[in-house]
C-alpha cells in the first residue's frame, strides 16, 4: 500500500484492498430466516395500516409481513412485486425511517418500528433468487410504447405495460440501465450487483427491448417517438446539476458529487479510486451524504458536509445523517462555500456562516477556511435537455393526473417530471401508475 | 419470606413444586440434579412391571410453537419407563435415603388385575418413597394393552384399582387423571369412592400436533407414520385449570386433595392452581424447555407474591379462587359494562376496531385520524377488544355504576344481583321472591 489517509492531494489505494472490501459491504445484511419470523411477528397487522399508507406505492405491508410469518416468504414478494416491480431495490434504498416505519405503531408506541425495509429485502431475494419471472404476459395488444428512460420510474412503467400485453422499447442515453440505482445511490446499499441483476429479472418478463446509448436529441426526438409509437413515457430524470457558480470550479479537485457516485458505482476496483485526503462535501441532501461516507470509507482522512442551512432544514434524513456521522463525517451547517482557494489545484474552500432571517437566508459576515483537496459539489439536480414543447413547472415537467403531460400521448414520471419527492419508490408509483393510465387510454 | 412447606396427604416436602412423573424423573441422575436445583418434590416416572416396555427409536415429541420458536405446547409418544423394574427401584432407594426431606412419590401402572397391583407395592413401599401415583393417564402405547387412559376413562376400574391398593399399603394413594373424558369429575368421584387420598391431574391430552406437508405424516413421525401423543405445556393450562376446578367445587369432592398439573411454566401459573384447590402443583414442560433451574423462578415468584399479598404459608389461599367459580346460570346479568379505550396508550393499530367491525358488534368507530373510540350504546362488553389489543391495560373494562342508564338497552342498571334462573327468558324460571 503506498499510499494512507494521510497521503496529500488525491490519491488512489488509501486504504487496503480487504479493508475498503469491508467498508464497503452490505450496510444492512439479509434477515436470516429465524430472524425475519421473529421479526415479522412484531408487526401487529393493523387495520388500514398506516405504513400502507406511507408507502408511495401502497404496498399491501402487513399482509407481506403476515405471509413471511406463515412460512410463504414467496406470497409475500408477490404481495410486493405487484404493487412495485422493483420491490428489491425498494428494500434496499428506501428512506424507511420517514416513509413506512415512520409510521409504525410500534415506532411511535416504542421506538422501534418493524423492520419492513428489511423484511421486504427477505422476502423479495427469495424470490428473486427462483428461475425465471413470476409474472406473465397478457396476450398481445399490438401496440407499441416508447419509454425514454431505464431507471426506476422508465422501468416500472415498462413492465407494467409489458405485463398488460403492450411492447415496449426503452432508450437509455447510458450504456448501463437502472439509472441511479445503478449510477446514483451507495454502493454499500445495492452491492452485488443488484441493480443490474435486478433490471435483468425485471427484463425477463419479456416484450421489452432496450435500445442504450440513445438520449434524447435530434436523432431521438419526441414527435419521432409519438409518430412511430402509440404512446410515449418520458422517465429519463434529472441531468444537470446546479453549480456553486464561483470563481475557481474548474480548479483540480472540484468536482460534481454525482459524476464522482457514477463513477465509484462504476469503478471495477475501489482501491483504485482516487479520493482526496480532506474532502469537503456541499449540500445537504442523500447525494451529499452518499458522496461524503463513501469519501470516507475510501479512506479520505477528513471529510465534512456543509449545508448552507439551519440542521432543521438538511434533506438527507435523521438516519442518514447519523449514519454520516457514525462513518466519521462532519457536518458543518448554516455555511455557505464564498470563495475556492488555490492556484490551479483546490488547497481550501471559504466559508461565510449564514443566519435564517425574515428575508430569508443571509451571511453574517464571518467567514472561516475548510483546507481540502477534494470538493465535491451536490446542491441539487436539475432537468436539463427537455424537449421543446411540453409544459413546465418550476424546472421539470409537468404532469396532470397519472403523469400526462401537455403533449398528447406523452406521459412522464419520475425525477423528471413534477410532483412527488425525488425517491426511487415514488419514481417507481409514478410509472406504474403512468402504465395503467396509458393501457387504459390505448384499450379504453 | 413466606412458608412454601408443604405436606400433601402427609407427604411432606419444603416446596410445592414436584416435577410430574415424565421422562425427567426417569432416574436417578435426573432425580438428583432437580433435588440440587430446589424441586420440593418428583414423581418417579410411571414403574411396570419386566420385561419392561420399549420405546419407539425415532421422535418422541412434537411442538407447537410461538413467537420466536417459544415452546406453547409439547406432545409425546414415549410410554412409561424403559428400563428394568429392580434399577429405578434401586436408584428411588438411594435418592430418598440422600433426600429425606423431599417428596418422592413413585408412579405405577401394572395390569388391571388385583394381583398385579398388589404384587409391586411391597417392592415400592421397601424403597422408602413417600406415596404412590396410579397412572391411569397416559393416552398412547399402554391404553391399548389396557392400562393407563384405558383405566381411567372407565370409573368403575379407578375405583377397583384405588380399592386394591389402599388396602395393601401403608403409603398415601394418589390417583392420576386422564383429561381424555367427557366429565371429570366422574373419574374423581369413582377415585374418592375407591379410598384414594388424592387425585392429579390432568394428564396429557390426545394429539397430533402437525401434518407434515411434504410427507403427510403427522408429526411426530416414524418413518413416515405417527400416533396420538400427550399434549402438555402451557397450551394445556386453561383446560388443567378448568378440569380442577369442576373437581374442587364439586360437592362429592369437595374438599379431595389434588395434585395440579397442566402447563405450569411459571410461579404465577402454579398460583393459580392452588388458589383453585390443588394442594401441591406438577411440572414437567417447563424443566423439558428450561431445565431445573426454572424452580428457582417458581420458588421467588411465589414467595415475592405470597409476601406481598400478606400470605404467610399456602394454606392462606390455597381454595381460594374455588367459591367464585360458579355455573353460568348464577353469573349476574345485572352486571353492565362497557369497554374504555385509553386514548394516552393507544397504539392506533386498529386490531379492535377490525375485530369488532368484522367479527362483532360494531362497537367501535374510528375516525379519519384513525382515532378508534368506543361506542357505549352498541358495546356489549364482550372483552374481544381487550383481548386483541396488543397493548396491556389500554383497554379495559368499566363497570357500570348502579342508577347509570345503559345507553345500549336504555335500562337503568340495577345494584341487584339477578341470574338467568329467574329471568323472563328464562322457560324454566322460578319466580323471583
Amino acid at each position: 500500500m503506498s499510499a494512507s489517509p494521510q497521503t496529500p492531494g488525491i490519491v488512489a489505494g488509501r486504504l487496503s484492498s480487504s479493508r475498503i472490501a469491508e467498508n464497503f459491504a452490505d450496510i444492512a445484511p439479509p434477515l436470516t430466516g429465524h430472524e425475519a419470523l421473529v421479526a415479522a411477528d412484531r408487526c401487529y397487522f393493523c387495520y388500514d395500516a398506516p405504513c400502507a399508507t406511507a408507502c408511495p406505492t401502497s404496498i399491501d405491508i402487513p399482509m407481506f409481513i403476515r405471509q413471511i410469518a406463515t412460512g410463504t416468504p414467496e406470497s409475500a414478494a408477490m404481495t410486493i412485486f405487484e404493487q412495485n416491480i422493483l420491490g428489491g431495490m425498494c428494500a434496499r434504498v428506501c428512506p424507511t425511517e420517514t416513509l413506512c416505519e415512520e409510521v409504525c405503531v410500534r415506532e411511535v408506541a416504542e421506538g422501534k418500528p418493524v423492520e419492513i425495509g428489511r423484511l421486504q429485502r427477505y422476502a423479495t431475494d427469495i424470490l428473486m433468487a427462483e428461475d425465471g419471472h413470476p409474472f406473465e404476459r397478457a396476450a398481445s395488444t399490438g401496440r407499441r410504447v416508447a419509454v425514454v428512460g431505464a431507471g426506476p420510474a422508465g422501468l416500472a412503467c415498462a413492465h407494467r405495460l409489458a405485463m398488460l400485453g403492450h411492447d415496449v422499447v426503452i432508450y437509455d442515453a447510458r450504456p448501463k440501465g437502472g439509472g441511479l440505482n445503478e449510477f446514483g445511490i451507495a454502493a454499500y446499499k445495492a452491492v452485488g450487483g443488484f441493480a443490474q441483476k435486478e433490471l435483468d429479472w425485471l427484463l425477463g418478463i419479456g416484450g421489452i427491448t432496450v435500445e442504450y446509448g440513445r438520449a434524447l436529441g435530434p436523432d431521438l426526438s419526441v414527435d419521432g417517438l409519438k409518430a412511430e409509437f402509440d404512446a410515449v413515457f418520458l422517465g429519463m430524470g434529472l441531468g444537470g446539476v446546479n453549480e456553486l457558480g464561483l470563481d475557481g470550479s474548474d480548479r483540480v479537485g472540484v468536482r460534481r458529487a454525482v459524476d464522482f457516485i457514477a463513477e465509484l458505482r462504476q469503478a471495477e476496483d475501489l482501491a483504485a479510486l482516487p479520493v482526496g485526503r480532506r474532502v469537503v462535501v456541499v449540500g445537504g441532501g442523500m447525494t451529499a451524504v452518499d458522496a461524503a461516507v463513501q469519501s470516507k470509507l475510501l479512506g479520505a482522512e477528513e471529510v465534512t458536509i456543509a449545508y448552507r442551512r439551519g440542521a432543521d432544514r438538511l434533506s438527507a434524513s435523521g438516519h442518514e445523517q447519523e449514519h454520516a456521522k457514525n462513518s466519521g463525517v462532519r457536518i458543518v451547517t448554516n455555511a455557505v462555500p464564498v470563495a475556492i482557494r488555490g492556484n490551479g489545484r483546490l488547497e481550501a474552500v471559504t466559508f461565510g456562516y449564514t443566519a435564517d432571517g425574515p428575508d430569508g437566508l443571509r451571511e453574517t459576515g464571518d467567514t472561516f477556511d475548510l483546507v481540502a483537496d477534494q470538493l465535491l459539489v451536490a446542491i441539487g439536480q436539475t432537468a436539463s435537455g427537455l424537449p421543446e414543447g411540453l409544459a413546465m413547472d418550476g424546472g421539470k415537467i409537468a404532469v396532470t393526473g397519472a403523469g400526462r403531460t401537455s403533449i398528447d400521448s406523452v406521459w412522464a414520471g419520475g425525477d423528471c417530471a413534477a410532483g412527488g419527492e425525488d425517491l426511487t419508490v415514488t419514481a417507481v408509483a409514478e410509472g406504474r401508475d403512468a402504465a395503467m393510465d396509458i393501457h387504459a387510454g390505448l384499450t379504453g | 419470606m413466606a412458608d412454601l412447606r408443604t405436606d400433601f396427604v402427609g407427604i411432606k416436602s419444603p416446596n410445592p413444586f414436584w416435577l410430574a412423573s415424565a421422562p425427567p424423573t426417569d432416574k436417578e441422575y435426573n432425580v438428583r440434579r432437580a433435588f440440587e436445583a430446589g424441586w420440593g418434590g418428583v414423581v418417579w416416572k410411571t414403574l411396570g412391571y419386566d420385561p419392561h416396555i420399549v420405546n419407539v427409536n425415532g421422535p418422541r415429541y412434537g411442538a407447537i410453537w410461538g413467537a420466536d420458536r417459544r415452546l406453547l405446547g409439547l406432545n409425546n409418544i414415549e410410554l412409561i419407563t424403559d428400563r428394568p423394574l429392580q434399577v429405578n427401584l434401586d436408584e428411588i432407594t438411594a435418592v430418598k435415603r440422600d433426600y429425606p426431606d423431599r417428596a418422592v412419590v413413585v408412579s405405577l401402572m401394572v395390569p388391571c388385575d388385583e394381583e398385579s397391583w398388589k404384587g409391586i407395592l411391597p417392592a415400592v413401599e421397601a424403597t422408602g418413597a413417600d406415596g404412590i401415583e396410579l397412572n391411569f393417564g397416559c393416552p398412547h402405547g399402554m391404553s391399548e394393552r389396557g392400562m393407563g387412559a384405558a383405566v381411567g376413562q372407565v370409573p368403575e376400574y379407578i375405583e377397583m384399582v384405588a380399592r386394591w391398593c389402599k388396602a395393601s399399603t401403608r403409603m398415601p394413594v394418589i390417583v392420576k387423571l386422564t383429561p381424555n373424558i367427557t366429565d371429570i369429575r366422574k373419574p374423581a368421584r369413582a377415585a374418592k369412592a375407591g379410598g384414594a387420598d388424592a387425585v392429579s391431574l390432568i394428564n396429557t391430552i390426545s394429539s397430533i400436533t402437525s401434518v407434515n406437508l411434504d410427507t403427510f405424516s403427522p408429526e411426530p413421525s416414524i418413518d413416515g407414520k405417527g400416533s396420538h401423543g400427550g399434549y402438555c405445556g402451557p397450551a394445556v393450562k386453561p383446560i388443567a385449570l378448568n378440569m380442577v376446578a369442576e373437581i374442587a367445587r364439586d360437592p362429592e369432592t369437595a374438599g379431595m386433595p389434588i395434585s395440579g398439573i397442566g402447563g405450569i411454566t411459571t410461579w404465577r401459573d402454579a398460583a393459580e392452581f392452588i388458589a383453585l384447590g390443588s394442594g401441591s402443583v406438577q411440572v414437567c414442560t417447563a424443566a423439558m424447555t428450561y431445565g431445573f433451574r426454572v424452580v428457582q423462578e417458581m420458588i421467588s415468584g411465589l414467595n415475592q407474591w405470597m409476601d406481598e399479598q400478606g400470605h404467610a404459608r399456602l394454606a392462606d389461599f390455597q381454595g381460594r379462587a374455588v367459591p367464585n367459580v360458579t355455573d353460568w346460570q348464577y353469573l349476574n346479568l345485572n352486571h353492565v359494562a362497557k369497554a374504555k379505550i385509553n386514548q394516552d396508550l393507544c397504539i392506533s393499530c386498529g386490531r379492535c376496531y377490525a375485530a369488532c367491525e368484522d367479527t362483532s358488534h360494531q362497537a367501535i368507530g374510528m375516525s379519519a385520524d384513525r382515532v378508534f373510540e368506543v361506542i357505549d350504546a352498541e358495546c356489549v362488553a364482550c372483552n374481544l377488544c381487550v383481548n386483541v389489543c396488543p397493548v396491556e391495560n389500554c383497554i379495559t373494562m368499566e363497570t357500570m355504576p348502579a342508577g347509570a342508564t345503559d345507553p345500549r338497552t336504555g335500562r337503568v342498571v340495577s345494584g341487584e344481583y339477578a341470574n338467568w334462573t329467574t329471568h323472563p327468558n328464562n322457560p324454566m324460571a322460578t319466580a323471583a321472591e
